[in-house]
């Protein structure tokens, strides 16, 4: 027996039906109808943020081979395993729209999409690990948690798997950073120095003040993103402050003060030519990363091959 | 001038409408994808269901449990895995109004509320 068929409804009921969804703030799912420009719009972003998870490996990767200690070595190699991970999940979800991964990471190499601005900096010294964790992931966690919410069904649910690992992220670092902190002048210092050379590219993260993110306000009407540009950072300089009091570091901006009427911290301007410049490629190691990831995809290329005849022969027998 | 936003986790990105999508592949990626999609459902503890937590790419059905485990289980996080190929799944209409839950719209009397008992009635 078959099940009753329905008349085949029009665009604008489809278009109705989508944004009583969204109002009601339900989620989307991957066979649902939606507009072309919320489709395209969420393979970019959701394609985006797995390149940065993905390219996001090399900057720890680096110290993989050079970590002090077996520990710090497995808990990096942990971290960093992740990472990979996050780029899985992240992929998965942008291929129930119909993108598909091969394709995404092509375009990747090729130029044709880009990842987050912060891993273009490099890891000078093993302190850059443990700010990594704590700033930038930190940074990361203050972004992906309202995306747990995020109208798309599969993104908002890889959002959930990805903040749950972020934490230990974020605490390994600075558990690394705590340690440092309690050694040598030599090991503070090169703490202070990492911090110096994070601080502000961690800030960058959150994107362009809400003034200059013309394209924010659709993304906040269909629910994929829940709080602007602005509001976000303001979060994390709060929520960072006291973490840097803590562990007896100074944040390198002199206009950091806390403004007594609202509880919240007031900051200095962020150089938005810098963030310009990196992200349009002229970062310090744009081109290192994706040589790498080319070299990643085309040297490794024979495994897949070799795993694709491995199975054709099992299956044939 | 690219327009730059923060949507994606990891930091601020370009979305201008001048940077592609990605949502039309094209053809180069082609002989990567010879590996099937698996849609991979985990049993995080004796006792509860499997539940489906993703999906990836695999040469074959070993294969995709192995790396199942990798992706998904890094914590513990379950104690069985199943992996089905996304082309074997059969599935109703995605659509919250599809006529095929119709039949169970109006039958009020399958719950337990439909029926009036006294308050006096212990254990009902």
């Amino acid at each position: 027996m078959s099940a009753p068929t329905a008349v085949r409804p029009t665009e604008d009921e489809l278009q109705a039906q989508f944004d009583a969804t969204i109002a009601a703030d339900r989620r989307i799912e991957p066979r649902d109808w939606m507009p072309e420009k919320y489709r395209a719009g969420l393979v970019r972003q959701i394609a985006q943020h797995a390149h940065s998870e993905i390219i996001g490996m090399q900057p720890e990767g680096d110290w993989l081979l050079k970590a002090p200690s077996l520990r710090r070595k497995a808990v990096l190699l942990a971290k960093v395993q992740d990472e990979a991970g996050h780029g899985m999940y992240l992929y998965s979800a942008a291929e129930t729209l119909g993108a598909d991964r091969a394709d995404l990471t092509d375009k990747l190499v090729n130029g044709k999409q880009k990842y987050s601005s912060i891993f273009n900096y490099p890891t000078l010294t093993y302190a850059d690990c443990g700010v990594i964790g704590w700033l930038v992931d930190g940074a990361a966690i203050c972004n992906q948690v309202p995306l747990c919410r995020s109208s798309y069904g599969p993104y908002a649910r890889a959002m959930i798997r990805v903040c749950k690992e972020e934490s230990f992220h974020q605490r390994q670092g600075y558990e690394l950073l705590m340690t440092m902190m309690r050694g040598t002048p030599e090991q503070r210092a090169m703490v202070q120095d990492a911090v110096d050379r994070w601080w502000w590219p961690s800030l960058m993260m959150f994107g362009p003040p809400d003034d200059d993110s013309p394209n924010s306000a659709q993304s906040m009407a269909w629910g994929v993103k829940r709080h602007s540009n602005d509001e976000l950072r303001q979060r994390f300089v709060d929520m960072s402050v006291p973490q840097a009091q803590a562990l007896g570091v100074t944040l390198p901006d002199p206009e950091l003060a806390l403004d007594e009427t609202t509880g919240r911290y007031r900051f200095g301007q962020i150089d938005w030519t810098e963030f310009k410049q990196v992200i349009s490629g002229n970062g310090p190691c744009n081109e290192e990363r994706i040589t790498r990831r080319r070299a990643a995809r085309d040297d490794n290329a024979w495994v897949t091959e070799a795993a694709t005849a491995y199975a054709a022969k099992h299956a044939a027998r | 001038m690219t327009e730059t936003t923060a949507e994606g986790g990891h930091g601020a990105v370009p979305t201008g409408p001048d940077v592609p999508s990605g949502a039309h592949p094209s053809p180069s990626g082609a002989a990567r994808r010879d590996w099937p999609l698996y849609e991979c459902f985990v049993r995080g503890k004796r006792g509860l269901n499997h539940v489906h937590v993703g999906s990836l790419h695999a040469p074959d059905d070993e294969m995709a449990v192995h790396a199942a485990r990798d992706l998904f289980t890094r914590r513990n996080e379950g104690v069985s895995i199943w992996v089905v190929r996304a082309s074997d799944i059969t599935a109703s209409s995605p659509d919250e109004k599809d006529p095929m839950f119709a039949p169970a719209g109006d039958k009020v009397y399958r719950h337990p509320t439909f029926y009036e008992i006294p308050e006096n009635v212990p254990h009902m």
